[in-house]
């Protein structure tokens, strides 16, 4: 039981991970961005040739998959999400899910359709023993980052000035404006944040779901689900949702594995019936 | 005088030679997914294919033996039987020959019957494609054909109650049902069966289940690739190992194409399978060489390289009794009673299915060198297909 609770929080946490970079750009700024799992993809990528080609131990290659993300992001957002803000939600979709087939494309290119390995340091392998009950540790330190990024995410976002600035210019960006804020400029590093964010989950997220040109488009739909729970822009609602949604799923595909492919979307029916603009969304 | 015969000689021996050159090359269609994420079925397909070419030349019975290489870009039915349509309506080729998935087999199956032309198998996998089409003949093997021989394998060794986890489709209930048949009729004991989905992002819930329900072996069947990685790192993490709890299953886990991709955690897996790259015999060394050299990206071969070559042999086999009058009706009588010396061991043909009877091996994962290898120490010679 405690093993099960245990898992489903880790299995939350993955989840928490590789869509808190969704979260924010689609939460925070409102651009429905379907290429996150590209993001998400790239920080693999980069991660994986860190490792495999420069020999940088894991836990060193985190910040530097996280800058590149942020790099690879400011330069598309320059150069293409920004004009996009205005654009209808239907033109978003479309020139995100084409950056994600041209992604898919490039990665293939390069690294081939195959299934990329890392091995972690022998320090997060294999499972602790605590109180009768054994740990993953790999899934400890997946919670023990959720806890970090949260933490240092909802600093930032509702402490600092920075932060505030980022509310008012999604709220009402003609305002911030005339207040002296530059918008243009908080967008792209937002976006850039959002996309150094996933690049950091698809990289923690190798481990358990693998890596391969096909992992852009592979786990889109439990990205957006979290997200949609979670309600937009919250990453208190995105942590909750997260979470609930990762102990549901391990339950129900421990107690009762013939459903257990289904209960994670019974689940979000449900939830999306109850909080119509999610756990701790803002109505629009 | 004379000089001027030895002239028209040398004049006619090079017209024949070029008659003989002049001969139409034989035509293979060859079917798979090139691109996407099963691009290595097509590939390993026709790196086979070529290997043999290297090894026999490329000119059969005075016939050029060409490849028309078609890609269907995944599992895509509705693509494979298009191009099989064009292939013999355009192109007139002699055969067709590849099929990576059963449906890409089946959807082109209608269009072998019309144009009684012979089509070769060299994976597709699930039992009933043979019966689709009386030009269907099969190089590759069928899930319950290596699945089943596991039952046997596993009761002789004293493992009495598995649990059953395989992926939720066509080929892992064709698995499923193959081993669980098997193995009750022997007197084991299936404890529980539950089916994964696909695209299954977690397997440890499923992992921990089986471990807790405290079986002797767990029956694995999951996709190649990244589902078999995923899968044996939540097998290792879970450390079922340690609780005495033995991986079996079809080779599929353990295949050759991403064997060395998994590592660590896949060592000591038992598995059943026809062909495994480590296969001791002068064939197979001279085939791992040749699809090293046309193929070097690739590695190894893996069971659908070693389709792609038994499929060409059995081309070839055809192309030098029949020459340049290839016929559907004649080609299926000549493939129905073949019977070859593969790289895996022999394979014969069942001429009452078409499909292919073969030597089903026990292998256990090893590591020699920097690289896994699936090293055979039992085999079941002569499997048919129990699924018929």
């Amino acid at each position: 039981m405690i093993g099960v609770l245990f898992d489903g929080i880790a299995y939350g946490s993955l989840l928490f991970l590789v869509s808190v970079g969704l979260s924010v750009t689609m939460g925070l700024m409102n651009f429905v961005n379907l290429a996150h799992g590209a993001f998400a993809m790239a920080g693999g990528f980069a991660c994986v040739v860190a490792m495999n080609r420069y020999g940088v131990p894991f836990l060193a290659t985190l910040p530097i998959v996280f800058v590149i993300g942020a790099a690879l992001g400011a330069l598309l957002e320059r150069t293409l999400y920004r004009r996009l803000y205005r654009a209808t939600h239907l033109d978003q979709v479309l020139f995100s899910i084409g950056l994600t087939f041209m992604a898919i494309a490039a990665a293939t290119w390069v690294f081939g359709s195959s299934q990329q390995l890392v091995r972690l340091p022998d320090q997060l392998r294999g499972q602790v023993r605590v109180a009768g009950i054994d740990f993953g540790v790999y899934r400890l330190f997946l919670i023990a980052m959720v806890a970090v990024i949260t933490a240092a995410l909802g600093a930032l976002v509702a402490r600092t000035r920075f932060g505030a600035h980022v509310r008012a210019a999604v709220d009402d960006a003609a305002a911030a404006r005339g207040l002296g804020i530059d918008v243009d400029r908080i967008f792209a590093v937002t976006f850039a944040l959002g996309s150094g964010l996933a690049a950091l989950g698809g990289a923690l997220g190798i481990e358990v779901l693998g890596l391969d040109p096909a992992f852009a488009l592979k786990f889109l739909v439990y990205f957006l689900i979290v997200v949609v729970v979670g309600g937009a822009g919250s990453v208190r609602g995105l942590l909750v949702a997260a979470l609930l949604l990762g102990v549901i799923d391990v339950a129900a595909k421990y107690y009762v594995p013939r459903a257990g492919a289904f209960v994670i979307y019974a689940a979000m029916v449900v939830l999306l019936l109850a909080f119509p603009s999610g756990l701790f969304g803002r109505r629009a | 005088m004379g000089r001027s015969f030895a002239r028209l000689a040398a004049a006619a021996a090079a017209f024949a030679a070029a008659l003989a050159f002049a001969q139409e090359p034989v035509k293979i269609g060859v079917i798979a997914p090139f691109t996407g994420p099963a691009a290595g079925f097509g590939k390993e397909i026709e790196a086979g294919m070529r290997a043999w070419m290297k090894i026999h030349g490329d000119t059969v019975a005075g016939r050029k033996m060409q490849l028309l290489i078609r890609d269907t870009g995944g599992p895509n039915p509705d693509v494979a039987k298009r191009l099989a349509q064009e292939l013999v309506t355009r192109d007139k080729v002699d055969f067709l020959a590849g099929f990576g998935y059963t449906p890409e087999a089946l959807a082109s199956a209608p269009i072998a019957t019309e144009a009684k032309t012979p089509m070769i198998v060299m994976n597709a996998a699930s039992s009933v494609v043979t019966t689709r089409s009386p030009y269907i003949a099969r190089f590759s093997m069928t899930l319950p054909q290596v699945s089943a021989p596991m039952a046997t394998w596993a009761w002789k060794n004293g493992i009495r109650k598995v649990y059953s986890l395989v992926t939720d489709f066509a080929p892992g209930i064709d698995s499923e049902t193959a081993f669980k048949t098997a193995f009750t009729a022997l007197g084991g004991q299936v404890i529980d069966a539950v089916r994964m989905p696909l695209r299954n992002p977690d397997y440890a819930p499923y992992v921990q289940r089986a471990k807790d329900a405290k079986p002797d072996a767990l029956f694995i069947f999951v996709p190649a690739g990244q589902d078999a990685v995923a899968f044996m790192k939540a097998f290792e993490e879970r450390g079922l190992a340690k609780e005495g709890i033995k991986p079996i299953g079809p080779g599929d886990l353990t295949d050759d194409y991403v064997l060395n991709s998994i590592g660590d955690p896949v060592l000591g897996v038992i598995t059943t399978h026809h062909y495994s790259a480590a296969h001791d015999s002068p064939e197979n060394k001279a085939f791992v060489a040749a699809f090293h050299a046309v193929a070097p990206e690739l590695g190894r071969p893996n069971f659908m390289g070693v389709g792609g070559y038994d499929g060409m042999a059995a081309i070839a086999e055809v192309v030098k009794r029949l020459g340049n009058s290839i016929d559907g009706d004649k080609a299926m009588e000549i493939l129905k009673t073949l019977k070859l010396d593969s790289p895996r061991g022999p394979i014969s043909i069942d001429p009452a299915t078409r499909d292919i009877v073969q030597t089903v091996y026990v292998r256990k994962v090893e590591k020699r060198g920097n690289e896994y290898w699936n090293v055979e120490f039992d085999k079941f010679p002569d499997v048919k297909d129990p699924g018929k």
